[in-house]
């Protein structure tokens, strides 16, 4: 039992290791929670493509910066904003369908991601942080901005709770109580957008569509109501990228992966229990 | 945000004047001029495709006319937060986590306002609400688990919960059992007896009849709209439906739509 303790309490003497533990839950909580509603409005598709579209933004600033870490997050957050408002407006025209939009746009940004990364000499090293995360390399300055960003996601589907309910449940219903549902629709676009650029260190892009999918995904078939499936996907979320982080500390095991394979695992047995039983 | 317009109660609950709406490039509504006064019931009956759906849509004001002008109490219907639009229960994703009084909540979220949590008397309201429609056990039920009626009464529940003065129903009665449409049209009175205008898009010629104060025959316009008496004649009717209409021995009456749901057959007398 003591060395399970000392195995759990040893690493978090480092600073990195206390860092990258925050930074796992806080992901793993901010992911789950706006994830709750890419599962019910069937974004995930659009998730997947608003993460990997964030790549070249973080390529070029990236080369930009020269190498440095902090200013990715800002690159990070502009590039996924206007992408996130970009998509929703090119998939609101009627002319070609929206997942066919959406794949176009994801692809082409993503090439374009990697090769403005692949004419960096270290590159294979930095592509790799890039796409799957390094949990492990946060520093305090990244680690503050995900705090403050991520709590305001937080806030903002608290405060707006009844609306983005409404909106998702039964939009005519929204339009006759007068609510501005594109305005909201856009706001709930920005909020993925958000957290996307937050959680890009954590779980790199190009798995960040299973912390939005996966958690919610799992809580969806423990409950029926939307705040417990919040809270149960945040704790899920959170215990994943725990997980993950010490995975990642003593075997090496790239963060991204780890903790979305934990979350995998975490929904594989609820859904072979949940089968069981009934 | 969240407007709010006052009533100007000399005018009529709804005043809709030549409307014209354009769909995908056909006409869907054309010329289409009513009004209704406060407290009616009315029915309105029509081929599929007519345009009832579409006219409840610009009547609550989510869809905007090409030509003409909707108004509720003597304003636009933009500013009214007092029109109830009962969907179609096939258009409900009925997976969606929330429990009755959850959706019967979301018809308060105008009064809240923004940022604004419920209150007691949010809380009154949805209760009572619910106890007029019958369903006061099924507060905490995940709508999932509700039966056909019970989908239909939930919405209607909302939309008191709401304080909708003007209640749009589209087909609330299709896909019922007997019982259950004969609660929903009960339940009609009750509404009735609130005060409330309800307009009601229905298949079902012999209920429009039996139910309502006035019947509203619409095939993209208006074929005619009065008492039951005069608009479901054979010689009207046939305006409307054309070759669809079927008249048996001994006045009997019966309508074949062909297009979508199945085999619909709706009577008559």
């Amino acid at each position: 039992m003591t060395t399970l303790i000392d195995w759990l309490i040893t690493p978090l003497s480092y600073a990195f290791m206390q860092r990258g533990l925050v930074a796992a839950v806080l992901v793993g909580i901010v992911c789950a929670v706006v994830g709750t509603y890419v599962v019910l409005r069937s974004m995930a598709f659009f998730g997947d493509a608003l993460a990997h579209t964030l790549l070249p933004g973080v390529a070029l600033g990236y080369l930009v910066s020269g190498g440095a870490r902090e200013p990715l997050f800002w690159w990070a957050l502009g590039t996924s904003v206007l992408a996130s408002l970009g998509i929703g407006a090119i998939t609101r025209s009627a002319r070609i369908k929206e997942d066919t939009a959406i794949g176009i746009i994801f692809a082409g940004m993503f090439a374009l991601g990697i090769a403005i990364i692949s004419t960096v000499r270290s590159y294979a090293v930095d592509l790799s942080h890039f796409l799957f995360g390094d949990v492990l390399g946060v520093s305090s300055r990244s680690l503050v901005l995900m705090a403050i960003f991520g709590g305001l996601v937080l806030l903002i589907i608290l405060a707006f709770y009844k609306e983005f309910l409404t909106i998702s449940f039964d939009p005519v219903l929204a339009r006759t109580l007068r609510l501005p549902v594109n305005l909201l629709n856009n706001l709930l676009l920005v909020l993925i957008a958000v957290t996307v650029a937050v959680s890009m260190q954590t779980v790199g892009v190009a798995l960040m569509v299973a912390m939005l999918v996966t958690p919610a995904a799992t809580a969806s078939l423990l409950t029926r109501r939307l705040p417990y499936m919040m809270v149960l996907a945040a704790s899920m979320a959170s215990l994943s990228g725990l997980i993950g982080l010490y995975a990642s500390y003593y075997w090496g095991i790239t963060s991204g992966s780890a903790i979305v394979l934990t979350a995998t695992l975490f929904f594989l047995v609820v859904f072979l229990f949940r089968r069981h039983k009934q | 945000m969240y407007p709010h317009t006052d009533h100007q109660t000399d005018q009529p609950v709804l005043d809709v004047r030549g409307l014209n709406v354009r769909y995908d490039g056909r006409s869907a509504l054309e010329e289409i001029t009513f009004h209704l006064h406060a407290g009616e019931r009315v029915a309105v009956v029509g081929p599929n495709g007519a345009g009832k759906s579409t006219l409840f849509k610009v009547v609550a004001g989510v869809l905007t006319p090409d030509r003409g002008e909707v108004r509720v109490y003597g304003s636009g219907p933009g500013g009214h937060v007092c029109i109830g639009y009962v969907p179609q229960r096939s258009q409900v994703d009925w997976h969606f986590p929330v429990s009755v009084a959850d959706v019967v909540m979301m018809g308060r979220i105008a009064k809240l306002g923004w940022l604004g949590w419920p209150r007691k008397r949010d809380w009154e309201l949805v209760r009572g609400a619910l106890a007029t429609v019958g369903m006061s056990a099924l507060f905490g039920r995940q709508i999932g688990e509700l039966s056909g009626g019970q989908q239909q009464r939930m919405f209607i529940a909302r939309a008191l919960a709401q304080e909708a003065e003007l209640m749009l129903m589209d087909e609330p009665l299709t896909g019922l059992d007997t019982p259950s449409q004969e609660a929903l049209l009960a339940l009609l009175g009750e509404l009735q007896r609130k005060g409330v205008t309800v307009m009601v898009a229905t298949h079902d010629l012999q209920q429009a009849a039996v139910y309502f104060d006035r019947v509203m025959l619409l095939n993209r316009r208006i074929v005619a709209f009065g008492p039951a008496g005069q608009v479901l004649q054979p010689e009207v009717l046939v305006q409307a439906y054309g070759n669809r209409l079927r008249v048996a021995n001994g006045g009997t009456i019966a309508v074949m739509d062909t297009c979508c749901e199945g085999d619909e057959h709706d009577h008559a007398h």
